[in-house]
């Protein structure tokens, strides 16, 4: 049977603000255990809630960038459960009238298609504490320094049909809020994360089938591999005669599988009630309008910019607009070196992989923009070639410096001087008869493909610092001289 | 609209109350007169009235996204029934 997935994506994007969002202690990552958990945060008796306005500006930008109606009246609500990093047991949420109502995003897959994915609301809500299990024998450690973050839940419509899709979704919900500046966007450190809902149902049923949830998965890449595994493992079940059950699952990046959690008990019965703690938030069109007037250039926006004002390919564009950072590095590297393509092509190939293989943020690059601009206009100059370039940028990498500096302290500038390279051009000829022998008794038309090895010859000889160009011109002059 | 036993029991242990099995009788009464009283009010044509999510007709007031609040972590762990290396300390949750 053919199997369709109904994927609906939810993604906490925790926001960028300075204090909580209902007390004033400090948002900062990686402080002491609870040194950032204030009486409200403890919900010790007799404090009371006083919200940020930073969050509520934050959620408004959100809701402008993705075309949402923006909940003139929205309010808060109680989600009750019961968790020692809960102090309060209960969770302030927004369930009845969210900040941000029905709004979409419009993906693009890597075969160029684009998608419409609906996002069906984003509401405020606190974040937990954090609780340690295994560091006191019997006992667990709870530190509330998170409890009372500010965080934006974005709930999108279930119309994702697969994992490639939800990437691309997620992304693009990732390049929004970090080009809003309202979320570092940072993975790693949980600043965004997302719950996967899958569920499988035979291709052209109407009716969804039974959804399993995937909790708080922190890489593009193990969402991908989550909802792959989830979709592979329900198909099996269904297939064997089994069927799915509906239960929270947490993935394992290690076995790369889903595993089933404790079930929390009565999961599904928060008994919501409006917060009696806090008033409706009522914001108008003026408040508005000065958010949606302030707003800062979106992925979208900034892709047809790409291509119109630095001519880049749809591909090219998509890769580099949608990060803030990396936009910015992408501007200033194309500035520095008068040549987008190129810049580009380096930010894209060799400044992504060492990235990537780092595992390194853009943001702590070690080889800054204006660094790699430099290089970049010393290969447009013929001070070195592309090949040479890339051992300057690793030198960069590991021991910083201008290309400049690396250049004339390793000895790179490229050999343009026609003088030098004829001479080792010729010592090479000389040295190769049966290579020349070859060359002599080739057809004319195949002796193009044969320049090959002098190439390498020369390159070798010259420590790969002669100019291609220029060896290449040189060597078939000589050579076929050698054929008259 | 009558509660029963099973009811009582669930919300019970929703709001992790003990409760007496004795009294089990009397909160499945009392619990279900409220919901009587609810059932009385809907009888009221509500149709033409906005919900109100607060009593106060009132708007919530914005807080400046400032820090305010320094650590106090040694006086607020000082009243906690147990605490550890900088973290409050709970009987195990997870086996």
């Amino acid at each position: 049977m053919e199997w369709e997935a109904v994927i609906g994506l939810e993604i906490h994007a925790q926001l960028s603000t300075n204090s909580k969002i209902f007390s004033g202690a400090s948002t900062a990552f990686g402080a002491e255990p609870n040194t950032q958990a204030c009486a409200v945060d403890l919900a010790l008796p007799g404090t009371l809630p006083v919200f940020n306005e930073e969050a509520l500006r934050s959620a408004v930008k959100f809701g402008l960038a993705i075309d949402a109606e923006i909940g003139r009246k929205s309010v808060f609500d109680r989600k009750n459960y019961f968790y020692p990093d809960l102090p309060k047991g209960y969770q302030t949420s927004q369930l009845f009238y969210p900040i941000v109502g029905v709004g979409h995003v419009d993906i693009t897959m890597d075969d160029g298609t684009t998608k419409r994915v609906g996002v069906t609301r984003a509401h405020l809500e606190e974040d937990a504490g954090k609780s340690l299990h295994d560091e006191f024998p019997g006992m667990t450690g709870i530190d509330l320094n998170r409890a009372g973050t500010p965080l934006l839940e974005i709930v999108s419509e279930p119309d994702i049909r697969s994992a490639k899709e939800a990437v691309a979704y997620v992304r693009k919900i990732h390049a929004i809020v970090t080009s809003l500046g309202i979320c570092d966007g940072n993975m790693a450190e949980g600043s965004f994360r997302c719950d996967c809902n899958v569920s499988i149902r035979p291709k052209g049923q109407e009716e969804f089938g039974t959804r399993t949830e995937t909790k708080n998965i922190n890489s593009f890449r193990f969402i991908e591999r989550a909802i792959e595994g989830e979709i592979e493992r329900q198909i099996d079940l269904l297939e064997d005669g089994g069927r799915v059950v509906q239960e929270t699952r947490l993935y394992d990046a290690n076995k790369n599988e889903t595993r089933s959690m404790r079930s929390k008990e009565e999961a599904n019965d928060y008994r919501y009630f409006p917060c009696p703690d806090l008033l409706p938030i009522i914001i108008d069109d003026d408040y508005i309008d000065v958010i949606r007037n302030d707003l800062p250039e979106l992925p979208d926006a900034r892709k047809a910019r790409f291509m119109d004002d630095y001519g880049l390919s749809d591909y090219d564009a998509m890769v580099l607009s949608g990060e803030r950072n990396l936009a910015q590095y992408f501007e200033t590297v194309a500035k520095a070196s008068d040549d987008a393509k190129l810049a580009a092509n380096w930010v894209m190939g060799e400044l992504s992989k060492m990235l990537n293989q780092n595992d390194t943020e853009i943001v702590n690059s070690p080889v800054s923009a204006d660094q790699l601009g430099g290089m970049l206009v010393r290969i447009k100059d013929d001070t070195i070639s592309g090949k040479i370039a890339k051992q300057v940028f690793e030198v960069m990498w590991h021991e910083g410096g201008t290309a400049d500096q690396i250049i004339e302290a390793k000895g790179l500038k490229q050999v343009t001087d026609t003088g030098a390279i004829e001479g080792i051009v010729d010592e090479v000829i000389a040295k190769a008869d049966k290579q020349v022998e070859q060359y002599k008794a080739a057809e004319p038309e195949k002796r193009g493909k044969m320049l090959g090895f002098f190439m390498g010859q020369v390159m070798k000889a010259t420590g790969g610092k002669a100019n291609p160009g220029a060896v290449n011109g040189i060597l078939k002059k000589k050579l076929d001289a050698l054929c008259d | 609209m009558a509660l029963d036993r099973s009811d009582v029991e669930k919300i019970a242990h929703l709001a992790r109350l003990q409760i007496d099995e004795q009294e089990i009788p009397q909160y499945t009464e009392n619990l279900s007169s409220i919901l009587d009283l609810v059932n009385q009010m809907q009888a009221v044509d509500t149709s033409d009235i906005e919900p109100m999510a607060n009593s106060h007709d009132a708007v919530q007031r914005l807080r400046a996204d400032e820090v305010t609040e320094q650590n106090n972590r040694e006086k607020l762990q000082s009243i906690a029934p147990a605490a550890e290396a900088g973290l409050f300390q709970v009987p195990k949750v997870i086996e």
